[in-house]
Formats: C-alpha cells, sequence, structure tokens
C-alpha cells in the first residue's frame, strides 16, 4: 500500500493534465488540480527554509568551520521574514526596501561574477585542437565581439555577422536540442504517469 | 534620515564585498554570501505566502463570500504531508504529496514541451526555402532546415552512426558546435553587461554620495 496510494496518485493527476489538453469538461479538474499543485508544490520552499535553518542551528551547536556566518544567515532569514509578515511587501515598505536595495545588487553582483570565472574557464578549456573546437571558438567571438560598441568600430559587418549566427545556425542547433530535449520528456513523463520510473519515491518497493 | 542614500551604499557595500571574492576567498565576502542566502530564503518565503497560498489556497478555503470549502482542507493536508518529511517516522507520508507533484507536473509538462518544443519548432522548421527572398535568405533557410534535421539525427543513438547517418550526424555536431559557441557568447554578453550594470552603479551613485562625481 505505501507504493500502491502514491502510484495511483501519479497516474490520476498526470491522467487528469493530459485529459484536460483534450477533453474541454475535464478543463475545470484540470485548472483546480493545478492550484492544487502550486500549494502543495510551496512546502517544498517552506521544506527548503526549514532545512536551511536547520543546517545553521546545527553549524552553530556544533561550531562546524565557519560557524561564525551561520547567524547572519539566520539574521537575514528571520529580518525578511519578520518585515514581510508584520509591514507587508507593498512597495516602499521595509521587506521591499530590503530586496531592492540588498537583494537586487547581490544578485546582479553575483552574476555579474560568474562573467570572471567563465572567461577564465573558457581561456583555460577554449583549445582550437580541430576544426570543429576552431568553429566553436569563432562562433563564441565573433557572437561576443558583435554585441559590443568596438565591433561595430572594427567592421560594421561584425554585428551583422553576429545576427546571423544568433537567427541561423544557432537557431537550428537549438532547435534540434529543443525537439530532442521534448522527446524525451516526453518518454520521461510517460514513464512517471504509468509507474515505470519511481525513482522519486526514493527506492520504495 | 536619508533611507535613499543608506540604501545605496549597503548595495554598494555588499556588492563590493562580493567582488572582494575576485581576489581570494575572504570574511567580507563569506558574510555577503550568507547574508544574500538567507534573505533569499526569508524573501521567497513571504512571496511564497503571500503570492500563492493566500489567492491560491485561504482565498478558496475561507472565501470572502463566507462559509468554507473544505476540499481546500486536501491540498492543505498534502502540503502539510510534505513537511513531515523532517520527521522520519512519517516522512512516508510526503510520498503522497510528491506523487501529486510528479503526476501533475508529468502531466502539464508533457502536453506542454510537445506543443511548444517539438510541434511549435518543427512548424518553424517547415519553411518555403525561398522565404524572405535573396541567396542569403535561401541559404539560411537551407541551413535551418538541414541543421535541424541532422542535430536530430546525431540525439538518434538507436542507429549506428556510419554511412549516410554518419555523414548527417557529422554536419549535426558541426551546427550544434556553432550553436554552442554562440550561445556561450550570448551568456558571457549578458554577464558582462551585468558587470557593467554594477560598475555604473558604483561609479554613478555610489561616488557621488561622497561628493565624487565623475
Amino acid at each position: 500500500m505505501r507504493l500502491v496510494i502514491p502510484l495511483a496518485i501519479t497516474f490520476v493527476a498526470g491522467m487528469i493534465m493530459i485529459l484536460q489538453f483534450f477533453v474541454p469538461a475535464t478543463q475545470s479538474v484540470g485548472e483546480s488540480l493545478q492550484e492544487w499543485y502550486m500549494i502543495v508544490a510551496s512546502a517544498a520552499i517552506f521544506l527548503g527554509a526549514i532545512n536551511l535553518l536547520n543546517v545553521h542551528v546545527h553549524k552553530i551547536r556544533f561550531k562546524a568551520p565557519n560557524w561564525k556566518y551561520s547567524p547572519v544567515t539566520i539574521a537575514g532569514f528571520s529580518v525578511m521574514i519578520i518585515t514581510g509578515i508584520f509591514f507587508g511587501i507593498e512597495p516602499g515598505k521595509p521587506f521591499d526596501y530590503m530586496f531592492t536595495q540588498m537583494m537586487v545588487p547581490m544578485g546582479a553582483t553575483m552574476f555579474s561574477l560568474l562573467a570572471f570565472f567563465v572567461a577564465s574557464a573558457a581561456f583555460r578549456a577554449f583549445r582550437a585542437s580541430n576544426w570543429r573546437a576552431t568553429l566553436l571558438l569563432l562562433s563564441a567571438f565573433i557572437v561576443m565581439l558583435g554585441r559590443v560598441p568596438i565591433g561595430g568600430m572594427i567592421s560594421p559587418k561584425i554585428p551583422l555577422i553576429s545576427e546571423w549566427i544568433m537567427q541561423v545556425p544557432n537557431l537550428a542547433g537549438q532547435r534540434a536540442v529543443m525537439i530532442g530535449a521534448a522527446m524525451g520528456m516526453v518518454a520521461t513523463s510517460l514513464r512517471m504517469i504509468f509507474g515505470i520510473e519511481r525513482s522519486y519515491l526514493g527506492g520504495a518497493d | 534620515m536619508n533611507w535613499t542614500v543608506i540604501g545605496i551604499w549597503l548595495g554598494a557595500l555588499l556588492s563590493l564585498s562580493l567582488y572582494s571574492f575576485l581576489y581570494k576567498d575572504n570574511p567580507f565576502y563569506k558574510f555577503a554570501e550568507h547574508l544574500f542566502v538567507g534573505m533569499s530564503a526569508g524573501y521567497w518565503v513571504i512571496y511564497n505566502i503571500k503570492n500563492v497560498l493566500i489567492p491560491n489556497w485561504w482565498n478558496n478555503l475561507v472565501p470572502a463570500e463566507g462559509g468554507m470549502q473544505p476540499i481546500w482542507l486536501i491540498p492543505g493536508a498534502l502540503a502539510f504531508f510534505m513537511l513531515l518529511r523532517i520527521v522520519p517516522k512519517l516522512s512516508s507520508l510526503s510520498r503522497m504529496s510528491l506523487s501529486l507533484i510528479v503526476g501533475t507536473g508529468a502531466g502539464l509538462s508533457m502536453t506542454a514541451m510537445l506543443q511548444t518544443n517539438a510541434l511549435a519548432q518543427v512548424n518553424g522548421t517547415i519553411i518555403a526555402l525561398g522565404q524572405g527572398g535573396g541567396l542569403l535568405s535561401w541559404i539560411s533557410n537551407i541551413i535551418i532546415v538541414t541543421g535541424v534535421v541532422c542535430g536530430l539525427v546525431y540525439f538518434f543513438f538507436s542507429k549506428a552512426h556510419t554511412g549516410v547517418v554518419g555523414g548527417a550526424a557529422n554536419v549535426g555536431i558541426t551546427v550544434l558546435m556553432v550553436a554552442f559557441g554562440a550561445s556561450f557568447g550570448y551568456t558571457v554578453m549578458a554577464r558582462i553587461s551585468l558587470l557593467i550594470g554594477q560598475t555604473q552603479f558604483l561609479l554613478f551613485e555610489w561616488l557621488p554620495t561622497m561628493g565624487i562625481n565623475l
């Protein structure tokens, strides 16, 4: 029973979502199920938050390496929760202030840091070892050059070539990947709905 | 107290702390990193309560017009079961919640992916070769059609890549290499544009608060 009930839920939920696409009469059930899905999936965020707090409390208690920074995480978490609950999340409130003045710059900085690491990784990994690797290198170089003013200054054709690479060979490659991934997704979804793929149940038998 | 200036200083100091990682791992970076993680978790919890749970669950369970809809206790119970994952003795109950998520997600993504990522892309590839006019359009359209077909052949592993299939797969790899290169270049430039944005913030918003105008 420990396996039958979860598998039955997966099957029924999956079939309703597929049926609602083809049978208009089942659309309202499908829409309700989508709301249920959002509600249940949202619990995963709480689970993540509880786990995060757990990890940091554990680090403080056992004085694990870098435990001195754990109170910072807990404080940051608590401040956002308290301000969000007691003052609301509307623009101009403390919650929104901390989001725009602290989280947004930190998020942008974190992602911009990746520019350095991606560039250094590329420098080490990209080698024109064969003609296909050279093609990859050239394509990346032209696209990068075409997106900065200096590219257009070197030759007005560089931005045009960059755009053509994005619109033609890149489009073809991305489409092939997307179609292949969609086929894989369909196969995996069917395996899950029909109970062939059960790894998400944690190896239950 | 000028909250705008305080906000600029907070953003600037935290950004500089994070950039300090470019030199090496240090306490300033660790402080900002831990703060970012904690604040992000808190932000998503509140966002979830206000934008998912209240409108989708609470407002349906206890509608504004009065009364209670007991059917909405079921998703509430399933959400609660999900949290029981942290209680080892009751963690098996979370399987029911997981099953609902997996089943609905699989059903939803199957139809959606088939429609948008497979059929729409195939539809977009079936183009008249002369569409757009001019020699370049002809060449471009031939490259798109050939590239998609050969790229798919490359991903087809049920037949050995020899003979005609091997030739097509080789063309597919070539197109994929150009596509990966282009995607890489595009991603790097997106990161660079964020870097430029943050540099502009530091130079043209933060420095003027100290009377330094560039």
